[in-house]
């Protein structure tokens, strides 16, 4: 028999009984309603939290002072800070895979201009940060390498604070005042939303660090050394590289222990995610179960069916159908029922996941994977419980099967 | 006779082991049939004139005993062979008719077609409503079973075990579920596609059934006992004009 008369001559036989074809698709439809729903709710927060790293920035390196130790007793991070300008420059110098490198100095003050005063974040950083941090600019530009060497009173605001002082506005040609120093908006970053921890990163202006450490810090210790490389591979080699030109920059000797700490930010995520990782999983599992049963369900119906067709069966191998041909009859129709109802069972874990997205405020995602992995364990399933069925079916005798009652 | 063989069975013997009995149903039959011949096999319930016919439609294996069927030996074959041959070489005709239920009379005939694999490219929905027209339902096409008198019924069954065009018609008590008028419609069907030049071998157990053959063929506990030519057959057309008129008849061409 052709395919498509075989796909035709089972959808007759599963459209002549459609509240039995119903009740038995019903089974795949809740499982794999409910694998869709879960692995969405699982693949929802691994985004969720992958979007969070993303946002930090591009094969981000942090270097942070600290960790080191007197006479046995470590004094713990950032006790002890030695991070300068000149490490910055020598990384930046001798650094082979190191793509780019900005020093980052904070303060926290008031800043006035526009409908009023607002209270911020200053980050004072060089002309490489927004390429490390993968912050695309929403008005204007961001200052250059002269602004940063002649120390130049220029702002680039964070979305926040944009919009709390110039609400609608481009505020760009415009004056604020930081603390005491008035400065030129030169450019507003595009928004970047909350990190992991509910802080709101937009929540920030940058200056050029030098102008921050002449006009409004007045300390020459920076915090924190951000990096980035080209490729999330050369990160390891990257980090081995900065540790060593920092120690060199340092004048450590072998036995003295590194005096500032290199991370990157996947050291930052691993956990997390094998935590999502895991919940997917077992959301999964929990839901394959109900598939599981739907499966039986249809190896139910089609053992039923089987009896009850003895003799279409007898007739169809009266008429010259083989073995192999009510074996594939019975298959294809097992088959047919399960994807059917794997394919409403999408359906139904598309709207459900959306509705329990909109009540419960969870970030659910469904990927191509998740609908094509449903769909080809549904047709499995159809396969796996379809085929002791239809190889019963096909064994049959024709003489009693013709005369079956 | 000088026309084609077109089976012969050579002492065809058929054992049914049950338990420590073994039941003979066939003691060695030898049996030729040609082309064109209209045959009635019959004899009483137990002779085994079922076994003889499940045989020779190529539902069952003789235990022993050859069995060649338009030149080619089929005692032997495989299961999945026998299914190619049931489907190319014999048209069944049931006495409970055995359509699809819930499947159009159409698709009924349509369905050896379906299950053809000599590989040809068939024109499946014009070779079924040929059959049909042939047996006369052409107007009857679409309807189910259910939808369906007894004698169109049988009627369906007749134009799918023609649709093939097979080397025998096997009929098994066709007319066993049908009044009496109907069967002789039926049998006046028969008749008229033997003289289009089918082969047809109905096995039966009624004598008026039985004389509309050329040919008799009688068994009792397992063994031919007559075989012989019909002197006075009788013509189901002829007696069907004898019947008095009713609406099926107007009905059935």
């Amino acid at each position: 028999m052709k395919s498509s008369t075989l796909i035709k001559v089972a959808s007759q036989s599963i459209l002549k009984n459609k509240m039995r074809t119903l009740l038995t698709m019903l089974g795949i439809v809740i499982g794999v309603g409910a694998v869709i729903v879960m692995v969405a709710i699982g693949q929802g927060a691994h985004s969720q939290i992958q979007k969070q790293i993303n946002n930090l920035g591009t094969n981000l390196i942090i270097i942070t002072p600290g960790a080191s130790s007197q006479g046995g007793v470590s004094r713990g991070a950032q006790s002890y800070n030695r991070l300068t300008v000149k490490d910055v420059e020598k990384i930046k110098r001798e650094s082979l895979i190191v793509s780019a490198v900005s020093p980052v100095v904070f303060t926290r003050t008031q800043i006035i201009g526009g409908q009023g005063n607002w209270r911020a974040t200053v980050n004072g950083v060089s002309t490489d940060f927004p390429i490390i941090r993968n912050w695309d600019l929403k008005y204007g530009r961001f200052f250059d390498q002269s602004d940063v060497r002649q120390m130049r009173r220029v702002v680039v605001l964070g979305h926040t604070v944009a919009e709390e002082l110039f609400p609608g506005e481009d505020p760009v040609g415009t004056t604020v005042q930081v603390r005491t120093v008035p400065a030129d908006v030169i450019g507003v970053l595009e928004p970047k939303g909350q990190t992991a921890d509910g802080t709101d990163q937009d929540d920030v202006i940058l200056m050029p660090y030098t102008t921050v450490q002449t006009r409004l810090s007045g300390w020459s210790r920076i915090f924190q050394i951000l990096a980035s490389t080209p490729s999330s591979r050369d990160i390891p080699a990257a980090q081995a590289e900065i540790a060593a030109i920092m120690r060199e920059s340092h004048g450590l000797s072998q036995w003295e222990d590194d005096d500032f700490t290199v991370r990157n930010q996947n050291d930052l995520a691993e956990a997390a995610q094998g935590t999502t990782e895991i919940m997917t999983l077992l959301l999964a599992a929990i839901a394959s179960i109900s598939l599981l049963v739907g499966g039986i369900g249809i190896m139910n119906i089609m053992l039923v069916s089987v009896t009850e067709r003895t003799r279409e069966i007898g007739i169809r191998m009266a008429i010259g159908a083989r073995g192999r041909d009510v074996l594939t009859q019975f298959l294809v129709e097992s088959i047919v029922m399960s994807v059917l109802g794997g394919m409403i069972g999408i359906g139904i874990g598309f709207a459900g996941s959306s509705v329990l997205g909109q009540v419960t405020g969870w970030h659910t995602v469904i990927s191509p994977t998740t609908v094509m992995i449903a769909l080809g364990f549904s047709a499995a399933v159809g396969i796996f419980f379809g085929f002791y069925p239809a190889r019963k079916a096909a064994a049959l005798n024709p003489i009693d099967a013709l005369r079956y009652e | 006779m000088d026309r084609k063989v077109v089976m012969r069975t050579e002492g065809v013997r058929k054992t049914y082991v049950m338990g420590k009995t073994q039941v003979h149903a066939l003691r060695g039959i030898d049996l030729t049939v040609h082309q064109g011949e209209m045959l009635a096999i019959v004899g009483a319930s137990g002779s085994g004139k079922s076994t003889l016919m499940n045989i020779i439609g190529c539902l069952d294996y003789p235990t022993a005993g050859t069995y060649i069927l338009d030149d080619v030996r089929v005692d032997r074959m495989s299961r999945n062979m026998l299914a190619n041959i049931r489907n190319q070489k014999i048209g069944f005709v049931f006495q409970g008719f055995n359509l699809l239920a819930r499947t159009s009379a159409l698709e009924n005939v349509e369905l050896p077609l379906l299950y053809d694999r000599s590989g040809r490219k068939l024109p499946v929905r014009t070779m079924a409503k040929e059959a049909l027209e042939r047996v006369g339902l052409a107007d009857r096409m679409d309807h189910e079973p259910n939808e369906l008198s007894g004698g169109q019924q049988q009627r369906v069954a007749i134009a799918r075990a023609l649709v093939s065009s097979p080397a025998i018609l096997l009929a098994d008590e066709p007319t066993g579920n049908l009044d009496s008028r109907t069967s002789v419609e039926v049998l006046a069907l028969f008749q008229e596609l033997h003289a289009q030049g089918m082969t047809v071998l109905v096995v039966t157990h009624e004598k008026d059934v039985a004389t509309c053959a050329e040919r008799i063929i009688e068994l009792r506990d397992g063994r031919i006992i007559r075989d012989e030519r019909i002197s006075h057959r009788r013509s189901a057309a002829h007696d069907l004009q004898l019947l008095p008129e009713s609406p099926v008849t107007a009905e059935a061409a």
